[in-house]
């Protein structure tokens, strides 16, 4: 198949996929009596009608991207990392700490140490998986699962004790949340008036970062090979359980970054539901993004128009937000099938027949040399 | 037409006529007549992807022909699946076995037995009733009791030609059937098969051109998936059979140099590794391997060839024993120490273990070197100097691909074992060692292989070569050892090996005149 019809046949194929998405969906809309056309409408087109809605959808995009950007460069190692909701969790938590811990410290010292702090909370809470994988061969997606259940419990403890506002006390409210970060904490806004903040920029780096470590140095090489196929990369001399080791770390850091940008330049306080289901949205990204930077960048963005448009119904036509993950299970279950669709020769084999005799040249066959 | 109902008529004649099948992106078989007559032996001869298999599985109604017809005594049949080619009296042995080995012969017998089993009771005494026929009219011994993996090869091939004929086989085929066996095992199978033929038609796949002189009455030759051969075997040599079937005349490489006498590179002393299910699948292994030689070890796989190769290079534990290379010691050193100690590994399982296969060849062309000052500047890749390096290793190695991009995974065997091969040797290794390393390759790709391996031992390299082939092993040795259930019991002279001794040794029988002038020092 010549490489433009490659490319028609993968646009077909991913389109059938979204109508089969947008399908299932209809299919709940109708149970709950909705307008399924105006609900469409409204969820794809309101986001993008001003300013608001656009910011909206980027900042929403923001810990999607850098969790999806974690996820792609443990699933292409190998280690499929469940955990990124616990990740940003203990990344909250660890960029919470040091900003309540040293609020006198100037902006420019402060902000990159409450990053650090994300990524290392993040990337430690990763790294207990990580190793029983490496050391064990204790199946990752059983332990990160586990692990995000204590972390989530972690969570709300500290949110009810140890780290609670100390005001919420004195008033007796007791709502679960952390003192207000000081000033010095904060990711400042871009554009006054909206949410969208400079972490849209960090992520942008990142995402060119991941690209350069994956295709552009040694240690890519090595994670992509490991993953690939741990039995040649072996036998290449990789050693696969560091590579499947420092993937997780990795992944677990990014989640854990996007959960201290999260706090920072959106909430700044640790409150509880930050994370919002991101660790497991920024799985259907990376997925959806074909675990490629470029890919996960577009696939960010259209889940953002999503998450803000399925608000905006529960606004606008009192219809649930979380039709939102309904839909990506929907999304999940297409993008699956049509993965499997797009990778079988002879599905492409008939396509391609078909095609060239609609062309009116009939055969279409390149005989392998 | 419609299916086909189950009939106990003798397959007189059975035709094919103006078959193809396409597959993406290749003509499997482009219109294939044959046919076969009653109590004849065709042998179906043909290269890697010659549209052999396409052509048995289309008869056996595991694919649909895209064009032709098949004629059973002169009627047209069609076969939706392989039910309706049973039911025609059709059974085919396939190259690997589909016995399952914790279940006796009698169980998978009745596994595949319809009547044998009616809801909830199963007639194993039948089943027995109907094995014990078979065995008794053609003369093929089995124990209806004995559990599957307690057979050697040889015998579990027997299981399956019982269950074939037990479904009602009135027409035989046979994928590669000599592959696993010994040279015994292979004498006895082709007296086996002449006697069958008296009751009924084989087809008989098969690239070992000797058997096909010795048991077939007419070949068939495919290329590219045509017939370019048709014709009785009788008066055809096996030279001549591998000119048709390549299309030009192949000379395999001799080993024709003095004996190496170099220093020993390769040491192994007393080696002792556990299998994958944890027994002791190498018991107390020594040899050494001299520069400038090539060391053979014959065996019939799964006599723990696969640990030797795993354990050499740093892929197994060694449990007990030593292996050293040019007098370092790499017993339990991890596979990077030991590639970088200059050991070479063309391993058994080349699209899963010697390439990445969905990495670019240009990629698996550095496998082994990627993070090495050549290929690598700091944390980055030179994808520079990667690219250089895959267009010349291309153009010395002649690896046939559409582009150096392209996902190593979808090159044919020959091509994938040409980059590995590549890869290997321009990484100037000091020991090679080379595991089944024609297996599955025809004729052309074992050509260049067989030259390389001899050029390399000609630099003074260290080569152990595994192989089951006994033609391979007796061209290319300079000595040949023997393997039996993970021990050598032998290692004779290259020159003076002949197959029925490696084919008695193979099989575990060690003759009682020992005192061949094997390595010194070897224990019995």
């Amino acid at each position: 198949m010549k490489t433009s019809a490659r490319v028609a046949y993968i646009a077909l194929i991913s389109c059938v996929a979204v109508l089969a998405a947008v399908g299932i969906g209809a299919i709940v809309l109708v149970i709950l009596g909705a307008d399924v056309v105006q609900t469409y409408k409204v969820i794809l087109t309101e986001p993008l009608k001003d300013l608001f809605g656009i910011t909206e959808v980027l900042v929403r995009a923001v810990p999607l991207i850098l969790v999806a950007l974690g996820i792609a460069v443990s699933f292409r190692a190998g280690i499929l990392n469940i955990g990124a909701e616990g990740q940003i969790q203990m990344g909250i938590i660890s960029a919470t700490a040091v900003a309540l811990a040293w609020p006198a410290l100037p902006k420019s010292t402060l902000v990159p140490l409450i990053l650090l702090a994300g990524a290392a909370g993040g990337a430690l809470w990763a790294s207990i998986a990580g190793y029983l994988r490496a050391k064990l061969g204790v199946n990752e997606i059983l332990s990160t699962v586990m692990l995000n259940y204590i972390a989530a419990q972690l969570y709300g403890y500290l949110l009810r004790g140890p780290m609670i506002d100390p005001a919420e006390l004195q008033t007796g409210s007791g709502t679960p949340q952390s003192v207000r970060l000081p000033k010095s904490a904060w990711i400042d806004r871009i554009i006054p008036g909206t949410r969208l903040h400079w972490g849209i920029v960090l992520a942008l780096v990142l995402a060119i970062f991941i690209y350069i470590l994956l295709w552009r140095t040694t240690s890519g090489f090595k994670l992509r090979a490991a993953g690939a196929s741990a039995k040649a990369a072996r036998y290449g001399g990789i050693n696969v359980e560091s590579c499947l080791f420092f993937a997780m770390v990795l992944a677990g850091a990014f989640a854990g970054l996007a959960g201290a940008v999260e706090v920072t330049a959106v909430h700044r306080r640790a409150i509880e539901g930050i994370s919002s289901g991101y660790g497991f949205s920024g799985i259907v990204v990376a997925l959806f993004g074909g675990l490629h930077p470029g890919g996960i960048i577009p696939a960010a963005l259209f889940f953002g128009v999503l998450l803000v448009g399925t608000d905006m119904t529960q606004r606008i036509l009192s219809i649930p937000a979380n039709m939102v993950s309904v839909l990506q299970g929907a999304v999940i279950l297409s993008i699956i099938s049509a993965k499997m669709v797009i990778n079988d020769p002879y599905a492409r084999e008939k396509f391609a027949r078909r095609l060239s005799r609609f062309r009116g040249h009939p055969g279409g066959y390149e005989v392998k040399r | 037409m419609g299916p086909t109902r189950p009939t106990r008529e003798k397959i007189k004649e059975l035709r094919v006529e103006g078959i193809t099948k396409r597959f993406p992106g290749i003509v499997a078989c482009d219109s294939v007549d044959l046919t076969i007559g009653e109590n004849e032996i065709l042998a179906l001869v043909g290269e890697n992807g010659a549209g052999k298999t396409t052509l048995m599985n289309i008869l056996m109604g595991l694919y649909q022909p895209d064009v032709g017809k098949i004629f059973i005594n002169g009627r047209p049949v069609q076969f939706k699946g392989p039910a309706d080619a049973f039911a025609a009296g059709i059974g085919m042995v396939h190259q690997h076995f589909m016995l399952v080995p914790n279940m006796t012969v009698a169980e998978n017998v009745a596994l595949g037995l319809k009547e044998s089993h009616t809801h909830l009771r199963l007639d194993l005494s039948g089943v027995k009733k109907r094995i014990a026929e078979i065995s008794e009219r053609y003369k093929l011994p089995v124990q209806p009791d004995a559990y599957v993996w307690q057979l050697s090869v040889g015998e579990q091939q027997r299981v399956e030609l019982i269950k074939t004929l037990c479904f009602g086989a009135r027409f035989l085929i046979l994928d590669e059937p000599t592959s696993a066996l010994t040279p015994q095992e292979t004498d006895d199978l082709i007296v086996l098969l002449r006697r069958m033929a008296s009751d009924m038609s084989i087809i008989f796949i098969s690239h070992k051109l000797a058997e096909v002189t010795a048991l077939s009455d007419k070949v068939a030759i495919l290329r590219r998936g045509r017939v370019v051969f048709k014709g009785t075997t009788a008066g055809q040599t096996a030279a001549g059979l591998a000119t048709l079937m390549t299309g030009h005349e192949v000379v395999l490489p001799r080993n024709e140099g003095v004996d190496g006498c170099g220093e020993e590179r390769l040491v192994v002393q007393d080696l002792c590794v556990k299998s994958d299910r944890g027994f002791l699948a190498l018991d107390g292994v020594g040899f050494s391997v001299r520069s400038g030689e090539i060391l053979g070890l014959a065996g019939v796989s799964g006599n723990g060839q696969k640990e030797l190769a795993e354990a050499l290079a740093g892929l197994r534990r060694v449990e007990k024993g030593r292996v050293s290379l040019m007098g370092r010691d790499l017993t339990n050193r991890s596979p990077r120490e030991i590639i970088d100690a200059g050991l070479g590994y063309i391993p058994e399982d080349r699209t899963n273990e010697g390439i990445v296969s969905s990495f670019s060849i240009k990629e698996n062309l550095i496998l082994k070197d990627f993070a090495s000052p050549k290929f690598s500047h700091g944390i980055f890749i030179k994808s520079q100097e990667e690219a250089r390096n895959a267009a010349s290793l291309q153009e010395r190695f002649d690896i046939r691909c559409s582009s150096l991009n392209s996902a190593a995974g979808s090159l044919s065997g020959g091509n994938i074992q040409k980059v590995i091969l590549a890869r290997e040797l321009a990484r100037e290794p000091k020991a090679l060692i080379a595991v089944y390393p024609t297996r599955g390759l025809d004729m052309g790709a074992e050509e260049f292989i067989h030259t390389r391996l001899l050029e390399l031992r000609a630099k003074g390299v260290a080569i152990f070569l595994i192989s089951e082939e006994l033609d391979e092993l007796m061209n290319l040795c300079d000595r040949i050892a023997v393997i039996f259930k993970g021990k050598i019991l032998d290692i004779l002279a290259g020159r003076e090996a002949t197959r029925p001794a490696l084919g008695l040794l193979m099989a575990g029988i060690r003759p009682e005149a020992a005192d061949r002038a094997a390595e010194p020092g070897e224990k019995a």
